[in-house]
């Protein structure tokens, strides 16, 4: 696992939200802990909790959503990444899912 | 795909929408519609009347505009608009039943639209006596005796309930920091909660689309202040462990508030304090018949248990001793005021019309035929094959509406409910309530009310199966549409991040 890492949502996520008006960022220095939200995404639906895959200290975060929320929608991979996370225990990754299995789980 | 198949198969507009100006963008100097008749009484110097310093320096920019395009304008804009008064309008959670013209009759009545809110108690009898005689309805429909009208909406009616609730705990000598509401619930109940100065707690939902017992249990404690609770659920559900969830919630010593958003599915059948809520609010222009879905004005009167007497907001309306009615501030343990004057008068003066017209057994038909109009719909669709792509969330015999799922239609046709909900406009529908409750993937929330006819409900399920065809050949149709309304789809995202919220005059 890559320590710093970056964290997002992915399309699947972006692709039922729908378009993406709002992202509230955390603050940089923010500790996050694995399970836990961390930031809200705001979508024409809904506003959606954004949950912590693993626990880290962010150390960036995406400024150029603010004005462009719709890079999340155009690029979750890229672009579109919310935060950069220094990751405080790197095996916690052990726990996740590759993308494969993560793909199987969806309808 | 070709015009044939986008020609509209009803036409509820009457032009394009881009040509239409502003009323400011039409004003032109020294245009009026009214010229004030000659002074017939001795004129005074403005100074006398309004001192200088008090009045503006400038005009008000007000458009100047004659009377004729003042009324083609705004008749303009208003064929655009799709109202209940145009067509079926199946609006999930929202209660859109038709409003019973002799109501705007009675509330245009002299004595009651010409009210000032400032005229003393002596000199308001009547208006006063048909609030009492409300509240007095509203008790018994809640099957809780204690009413305040005071409350302006649904939501504010619910910040007073949990305001009360606090007001209650702490007379009480207790703090408590939690309340609880399902994960259907409505977004206002959250908000409410925040609000009220509790941390909120989701409660989730069971196989069946009940509260989910243990989950319930696991979160009940004497932190807890309440549970915010709809029956019929926002899924449209009768919730079937109403006691046993009652009994939990009050065995903390938390009190049991009722939404009444719902309250259309059980009127005159079953009672909330007789399922054990302690607080219950009305949506008097859902269930009650005043006019909504432009914003109002509204009513959120709450109904409480006799424990809660004493919190209600002030002044109330009382029945003095002699006959005489009142408003009574002697009330030393209330919340206090939660508006300005006694609520949106109109909207009691409808909602009694109603309740009077229909009487309780009038208003008992009305909750079943509104749940007999929902199941039959269901029904419907089921039999047209809809319910193939859009199954319904929870298998069961509904309330008052329903909610499907179109997951399924998405995965197999290519069109999202977002898109089935567009292409119902160009068939003259207005599209049920969508993507809510979120616990429903791609939702589509149906409440036809009780008064449509067989065949409206006939012609919804006609239409929404020959959608689906339509999607099968060419679903490119239903994700462009609207096709027939004065606007076409509308940049939604667009709006909310580039708000354009003033226009330069």
């Amino acid at each position: 696992m890559r320590n710093p890492s970056t964290f997002g949502i992915t399309w699947y996520a972006q692709d039922t939200l729908g378009e993406i008006v709002f992202f509230t960022p955390p603050a940089v220095g923010a500790q996050l802990a694995k399970d836990e939200h961390y930031t809200e995404v705001e979508s024409v639906k809904a506003v959606s909790d954004v949950v912590a895959p693993l626990s880290g200290e962010v150390i960036e975060v995406n400024e150029s959503l603010t004005n462009e929320p719709q890079k999340i929608n155009e690029d979750p991979y890229g672009d579109g990444w919310l935060v950069r996370v220094r990751l405080t225990d790197p095996t916690e990754a052990q726990e996740l899912m590759d993308a494969a299995t993560y793909k199987a789980t969806l309808p | 795909m070709s015009d044939q198949l986008t020609a509209p198969p009803s036409r509820w507009f009457i032009e394009a929408a881009d040509d239409e100006l502003t009323i400011f963008e039409r004003s032109r100097e020294g245009r009026r519609a009214f010229i004030a008749p000659r002074l017939d009484v001795p004129e005074r110097p403005l100074d006398e009347l309004i001192p200088a310093e008090l009045r503006r320096r400038e005009g008000a920019r007000l458009p100047e505009v004659s009377e004729p395009e003042i009324v083609r304008h705004y008749t303009r804009l208003s064929k655009r608009n799709f109202d209940l008064d145009t067509g079926f309008y199946p609006l999930g959670s929202c209660t859109m039943k038709h409003n019973p013209k002799l109501h705007e009759r009675v509330a245009g009545l002299p004595g009651n639209a010409d009210l000032h809110p400032l005229q003393a108690a002596g000199d308001a009898q009547g208006a006063l006596e048909l609030m009492w005689r409300l509240q007095h309805s509203l008790g018994e429909i809640a099957g809780l005796p204690h009413v305040s009208l005071q409350p302006s909406a649904g939501s504010h009616g619910e910040l007073t309930g949990v305001l009360i609730t606090r007001a209650y705990h702490e007379a009480n000598g207790d703090r408590r920091t939690k309340v609880l509401t399902p994960d259907t619930a409505h977004g206002t109940n959250p908000a409410t909660v925040t609000m009220a100065g509790y941390e909120l707690v989701k409660i989730g939902t069971d196989e069946y689309g009940n509260v989910d017992i243990d989950d319930l249990r696991r979160h009940v404690d004497t932190d807890v202040a309440c549970l915010m609770l709809t029956n019929p659920s926002t899924l449209g559900l009768f919730e079937r462990h109403i006691e046993q969830i009652a009994k939990a919630v009050h065995d903390v010593g938390a009190t049991l508030y009722y939404d009444g958003a719902n309250l259309n599915a059980i009127m005159g059948i079953c009672r909330p304090g007789d399922m054990g809520f302690d607080i219950v609010h009305f949506n008097l222009h859902k269930s009650f018949t005043q006019p909504h879905g432009g914003g109002g004005p509204g009513a959120g009167p709450i109904a409480v248990a006799a424990h809660m007497e004493p919190f209600l907001p002030r002044p109330q309306v009382v029945r003095r001793e002699d006959g005489s009615f009142d408003l009574d501030h002697d009330r030393p343990h209330s919340i206090g005021r939660m508006r300005g004057f006694q609520g949106n008068y109109g909207v009691f003066v409808r909602s009694y019309a109603y309740i009077r017209s229909l009487g309780a057994a009038g208003l008992r038909e009305a909750s079943e035929v509104a749940v007999l109009n929902a199941n039959y719909l269901l029904a419907r669709l089921r039999r047209e094959g809809v319910l193939e792509y859009l199954p319904a969330a929870y298998d069961r015999i509904c309330m008052h509406e329903f909610v499907l799922s179109g997951a399924v239609m998405k995965r197999e046709l290519g069109i999202r409910t977002l898109d089935l909900a567009k292409r119902l406009l160009d068939h003259g529908v207005h599209p049920p309530t969508v993507y809510f409750p979120l616990i429903v993937d791609e939702a589509l929330m149906v409440e036809p009310t009780e008064t449509e006819t067989r065949e409206t409900l006939d012609h919804f399920a006609a239409v929404v199966a020959e959608i689906l065809r339509e999607a099968a050949t060419d679903p490119e149709i239903a994700r462009t549409a609207p096709h027939t309304a004065p606007v076409r789809r509308l940049d939604e995202a667009g709006a909310a991040r580039h708000p354009v919220v003033r226009q330069p005059l």
